[in-house]
């Protein structure tokens, strides 16, 4: 091999020995099974990143190109409506990512203590995941509608007065946060296969070393289901980045406008609440058409996206490929 | 036992149990709801009421003399064509992580999972600008086309599978003879048959329920059921009946996909959040 390797085969010559043959072969078989994806990890990948780092020193509107070095960068700092996008979407990871995580897990846990009847109540609490994200969040906003939603009916003949969900600058989140709490089958799932995972030998020592339920959970549970805790949790963050489907459709249906020719929505509403990032882009790239200055937003999801999957990585090594020897 | 333990467990499965109906019934309560107002009429819809007076499921149908037959027929070509291109490109990718050794093979695999993570708005200006260029904006091809150069999350869940399977059936059959692709489809694939269906599942209903790339993409001629039922009350101005009717229908063949495939899926969904 030492010596073989010596001996550098130019490209297309049929010399070499029989192992450096089959070695290259090798090598060309890999190539030819690798290259849709890295075909398209350059296309769709490396040149359109490197394309919004170059756009987002420019002002481009489809039509002109202009180069403005770093105004966009400043225009940053003062545009207010970024802002208001950025702590929309900060509370959203506060508050929806735990809330799904946690419920994910009390629900999981429901789901292991009974027997007759599980498969079924895991169908309907995984059920709502698959709903649609533009179905189930315009169903919502039907159903939390005050005056002629069945969830306000039963709430008033219960005596619990409801907020104005959707059309309440302070409810609108909270709103949105129960719809990603209806949906939340596929942290469920994850969690009960984690939990199921966790072997009954431990939980019968334990029983017997007289842990209750509560130390059972802290000191078995808990260790065992923590990376799947920590993979939900910043898979989530990922995804709330990226939360833009549901605040649309909630703000366009509640607000009653939709991209009819002619109509024009700003999102955000009521008053901004459910403005988050990618909204602010969607408006300033494919709206407004200040490409430049939407190029400068997407390195900013950029960054933060690839700041927790870094973690992501570091987190779980076992990612990369050790089954493989 | 202590004493009283088994009232306490009695109890203790009384209070489980009935948790795990009530949760149940608030998950089952949202769907109920946009069921009964569907086969409402639309003074009902807004009246208040829980429980229709009449079932008028000419609702379902009525739905459909608009524009949703053309969403339906968008939608499905986008989720179709994407699948199946999806799966001609990614299965082989998938494969070389998982059977090959080669140098930059763990690079590669942090590279799919980065590109995995990447939140679609960031790449979608510079991406808009060339669909521009070669005038595909308006249509749904800017979503279909890239499916042909492999999708990194399809190729991430298909090695996490494929790696599972023993080596040593495609050393048997490499021992009778048989090439690498052979291997892959004749020996391989057949084996990892429950996580194809699971990747092109995901594929489908992934795009099945995109609403923010066709809405970037696509003109009204091209609007898919996502963008349509977001659309659709604004048109229909306060006819929630319909509107709970055409949501319905978007969701239903979402259910049926389900549940002819549930354990393949939920197998799918494990595999993407328990290997780590």
């Amino acid at each position: 091999m030492a010596s073989g390797s010596l001996r550098l085969p130019l490209p297309g010559t049929r010399g070499g020995t029989a192992a450096a043959r089959a070695r290259r072969r090798r090598r060309l078989r890999t190539l030819a099974f690798l290259s849709p994806w890295l075909a398209g990890f350059g296309l769709f990948f490396v040149y359109p990143l490197a394309a919004t780092v170059y756009f987002s020193f420019t002002r481009y509107n489809l039509f002109t190109l202009e180069y403005v070095g770093l105004d966009n960068y400043t225009y940053l700092l003062h545009d207010r409506d970024a802002w208001t996008a950025m702590r929309n979407t900060l509370w959203l990871v506060a508050v929806l990512v735990p809330l799904r995580v946690l419920f994910g897990l009390g629900v999981a846990q429901l789901l292991t203590r009974i027997k007759r009847g599980a498969g079924v109540l895991r169908s309907i609490l995984y059920l709502p995941y698959l709903v649609p994200p533009v179905s189930a969040t315009v169903a919502f906003v039907f159903l939390l509608n005050p005056g002629t939603g069945p969830f306000q009916t039963v709430a008033a003949r219960l005596g619990i007065p409801l907020p104005d969900f959707f059309n309440d600058a302070a409810w609108a989140k909270p709103g949105l946060t129960l719809l990603g709490l209806w949906a939340v089958g596929d942290v469920m799932i994850i969690m009960l296969a984690a939990l199921l995972n966790v072997p009954a030998s431990l939980y019968e020592a334990a029983a017997i070393d007289g842990a209750g339920a509560c130390a059972r959970f802290r000191h078995i549970t808990l260790p065992t289901v923590s990376p799947v805790l920590a993979f939900s949790a910043v898979t989530g963050v990922i995804e709330t980045l990226q939360y833009f489907t549901q605040p649309m459709v909630a703000g366009k249906v509640a607000s009653g406008r939709a991209d009819l020719p002619g109509v024009q929505y700003s999102p955000g509403y009521p008053d901004g609440s459910t403005l988050t990032f990618p909204q602010w882009l969607y408006d300033q790239g494919f709206r407004q058409f200040n490409m430049g200055y939407a190029c400068v937003l997407a390195l900013v999801m950029f960054a933060t996206a690839m700041a927790f999957t870094v973690f992501l990585l570091r987190r779980f090594r076992a990612f990369a490929g050790e089954e493989a020897q | 036992m202590i004493p009283g333990g088994r009232a306490r467990r009695a109890l203790l499965w009384l209070a489980v149990h009935a948790t795990a109906v009530a949760v149940g019934l608030m998950f089952l309560a949202p769907l109920a709801f946009m069921l009964l107002t569907a086969v409402m009429t639309d003074r009902q819809a807004l009246s208040g009421d829980l429980w229709p007076r009449g079932w008028h499921f000419a609702n379902f149908t009525e739905v459909f003399s608009g524009d949703m037959v053309r969403w339906t027929v968008n939608s499905t070509l986008y989720a179709g064509l994407s699948t199946l291109f999806m799966l001609v490109s990614s299965v082989p990718v998938a494969y070389a992580l998982a059977r090959f050794r080669f140098r930059g093979r763990n690079l590669a695999l942090v590279a799919v999972i980065s590109a995995m993570m990447l939140p679609p708005q960031v790449t979608m200006v510079p991406l808009y600008i060339v669909w521009a260029r070669f005038e595909l904006t308006g249509t749904l091809w800017p979503l279909i086309i890239p499916q042909l150069f492999g999708d990194a999350f399809s190729i991430f869940l298909l090695r996490q599978f494929l790696v599972t399977i023993p080596r040593e059936y495609a050393d048997a059959a490499r021992v009778d003879g048989c090439g690498e692709l052979r291997t892959m489809l004749r020996v391989v694939l057949p084996m990892a048959r429950p996580a194809l269906a699971a990747v092109a599942l995901f594929q489908f209903f992934y795009c099945w329920n995109d609403y923010f790339r066709p809405l970037v993409y696509a003109d009204p001629d091209h609007w898919t059921l996502a963008i349509g039922v977001a659309t659709f009350r604004a048109a229909h101005h306060v006819e929630w009946n319909l509107t709970m009717a055409a949501t319905l229908l978007t969701i239903l063949p979402v259910l049926v996909v389900f549940f002819l495939a549930q354990r393949v899926f939920i197998q799918g969904v494990t595999l993407t959040g328990v290997k780590g």
